[in-house]
């Protein structure tokens, strides 16, 4: 147990830095049916501008930065990218997220010249090492779940107790209706890619500033883990995208706590053949054919 | 008042309308009678402004509808309960009401016209916590005319409101519709079921691919010997 314990633990730190971009896929897919696969990508530039800004600036406008640019990032892509194909077929939209994919990785092989950049200024406080059960840990490790349900709850309220929640909601079901309640549906499905932009932009603070540097496919595996989460929780489905995520998370880490740490990853992927194999809904997801 | 001229509207290669023109009064019941296709809901939809329009004007009051974006219509004065009601399924029936409030701002205004909708339905009222999901056709069809009440509308459109209804339902959608006319709202009815439709409406249009036929009054329409051939299924 003693020797688990740290593992446990970092797996519910993965689990929380996996749902807050989980939900950025779910929340897109909600709305758009659509698989964004450029999240990833938004998580690595929010990694980037991490390391620019914090090399440069002082801490408490760095992040608050870090935050900004990666929402004005998801806004424009939306409108750039996905918006113009709003009345085309769901599969110009999902070719269209993967070029925006390699572009938004391409763009940063040319500013970073392929060079992973290293984090030089991690984030004081949440770096520092704290004791927890005996065992050494940053703080970021027990800060990422606590910030994560927070957020969430807030999103939560957000979605079922305000009117651009309701407005959120009654667009996921059925555009047109919507529409004839007066609901502005690209400002909601804006508001939509903003969210899960800045939920990512979250998650990559906390995720890169325990990291050594960040590449321009820094972004892909922890983006490629949580649509795995998104997609075993239920898509479209928020509570179903944080279960997924924490539960992978967890996984992920016991079965490297186990000594089988290569095929940690491998399991996560295995996970999602089994779940579209057996339940292609996922844990939370609706009952609907026409999806994926 | 509603007074569309010589209106266009194409999908695709498809042309829906040819060039129609009518005009629904304040205080009014009108309805739009034809056979699936003719063009009925092309109507609706382009006044709401879900669908463009190729030319034409569709002036409400005086004022130029068309290019006008959708919340911009229905701030009008103009709401729809669509076809099929399309209620919000996993919303209750609470929310589905106040929904169809998403453009206003007046809270205690927004709370009375609640009232006035729950006793016009007082089905909802009892109803109020279920999900729209679970109700019957008739209860669903109710909210979908709730729902669009809510936005205070002085032009009511309703899309086929007896589609798939049981003939007792219809007479009370029916009863309520004229309630709701008497109130002060015009309305403006688009109808398979062209006997209730016609003994409903104060004026009536005959749609045919595209173009209208027929107008008149509700009465003429109704002992109108193409009419009762073409739509009412009697022959004389």
């Amino acid at each position: 147990m003693q020797e688990i314990l740290p593992y446990l633990i970092n797996g519910v730190s993965v689990g929380g830095q996996y749902a807050l971009i989980a939900i950025g896929y779910t929340l897109v897919y909600g709305i758009l049916r659509l698989i964004n696969f450029a999240h990833g990508d938004v998580f690595m530039v929010a990694g980037l501008v991490m390391v620019y800004t914090t090399t440069a600036l002082p801490m408490y406008v760095a992040l608050p930065l870090v935050l900004i640019a990666t929402v004005v990032l998801g806004f424009v892509i939306e409108r750039v990218a996905y918006k113009p194909l709003r009345t085309a077929p769901r599969m110009s939209l999902m070719i269209s997220a993967i070029g925006v994919s390699y572009l938004i990785q391409n763009l940063a092989f040319y500013i970073t010249g392929g060079v992973p950049q290293p984090v030089t200024v991690p984030i004081p406080w949440i770096s520092e090492n704290v004791l927890l059960f005996g065992q050494s840990t940053k703080r970021v490790t027990l800060v990422t779940p606590v910030l994560t349900i927070l957020l969430v709850v807030g999103l939560v309220y957000l979605i079922n107790h305000t009117r651009m929640g309701m407005a959120m909601r009654a667009a996921a079901k059925d555009f047109e209706t919507a529409q004839l309640m007066g609901i502005k549906i690209n400002a909601v499905i804006s508001v939509t890619f903003v969210i899960g932009s800045f939920l990512a932009a979250v998650g990559a603070l906390l995720y890169f500033t325990n990291y050594p540097s960040v590449g321009i496919t820094s972004g892909a595996m922890p983006g490629l883990k949580a649509f795995v989460a998104a997609v075993f929780g239920g898509i479209g489905s928020i509570p179903g995208a944080v279960v997924g995520a924490f539960i992978i998370g967890l996984c992920e880490e016991l079965i490297k706590g186990l000594g089988y740490t290569t095929f940690s990853d491998a399991f996560t992927f295995a996970l999602l053949i089994v779940v579209l194999c057996v339940r292609p809904t996922g844990l939370f997801g609706e009952k609907v054919t026409d999806k994926v | 008042m509603l007074k569309i001229e010589n209106l266009h509207v194409a999908y695709g290669g498809i042309q829906a309308l040819r060039g129609i023109s009518l005009e629904v009064p304040d205080g009014k019941i009108v309805t739009l009678i034809g056979a699936n296709g003719a063009g009925k809901s092309t109507t609706l939809r382009t006044i709401s402004g879900l669908v463009k329009a190729q030319s034409g004007s569709i002036q409400w009051n005086g004022e130029e509808l068309l290019g006008k974006p959708i919340d911009r219509i229905i701030s009008a004065g103009i709401a729809m309960s669509p076809e099929g009601r399309r209620v919000f399924a996993d919303m209750t029936v609470l929310e589905n009401l106040k929904i169809g409030a998403y453009l206003r701002r007046d809270r205690a205004e927004i709370q009375r016209d609640l009232e006035w909708v729950y006793d016009l339905f007082p089905r909802l009222k009892e109803r109020s916590w279920q999900l729209a999901g679970t109700l019957s056709g008739g209860e669903q069809q109710m909210l979908a005319v709730g729902r669009a009440l809510m936005s205070r509308p002085r032009l009511m459109m309703l899309d086929e409101p007896s589609l798939g209804l049981a003939p007792l339902v219809v007479q009370d959608i029916f009863s309520i519709i004229r309630e709701i006319n008497r109130q002060g709202v015009t309305v403006l009815l688009i109808e398979q079921n062209a006997n209730m439709a016609l003994k409903t409406a104060d004026l009536a249009y005959v749609l045919e691919t595209g173009s209208i036929t027929l107008s008149g009054t509700g009465a003429e329409l109704l002992a109108n010997e193409k009419v009762k051939e073409a739509y009412l299924g009697k022959h004389s």
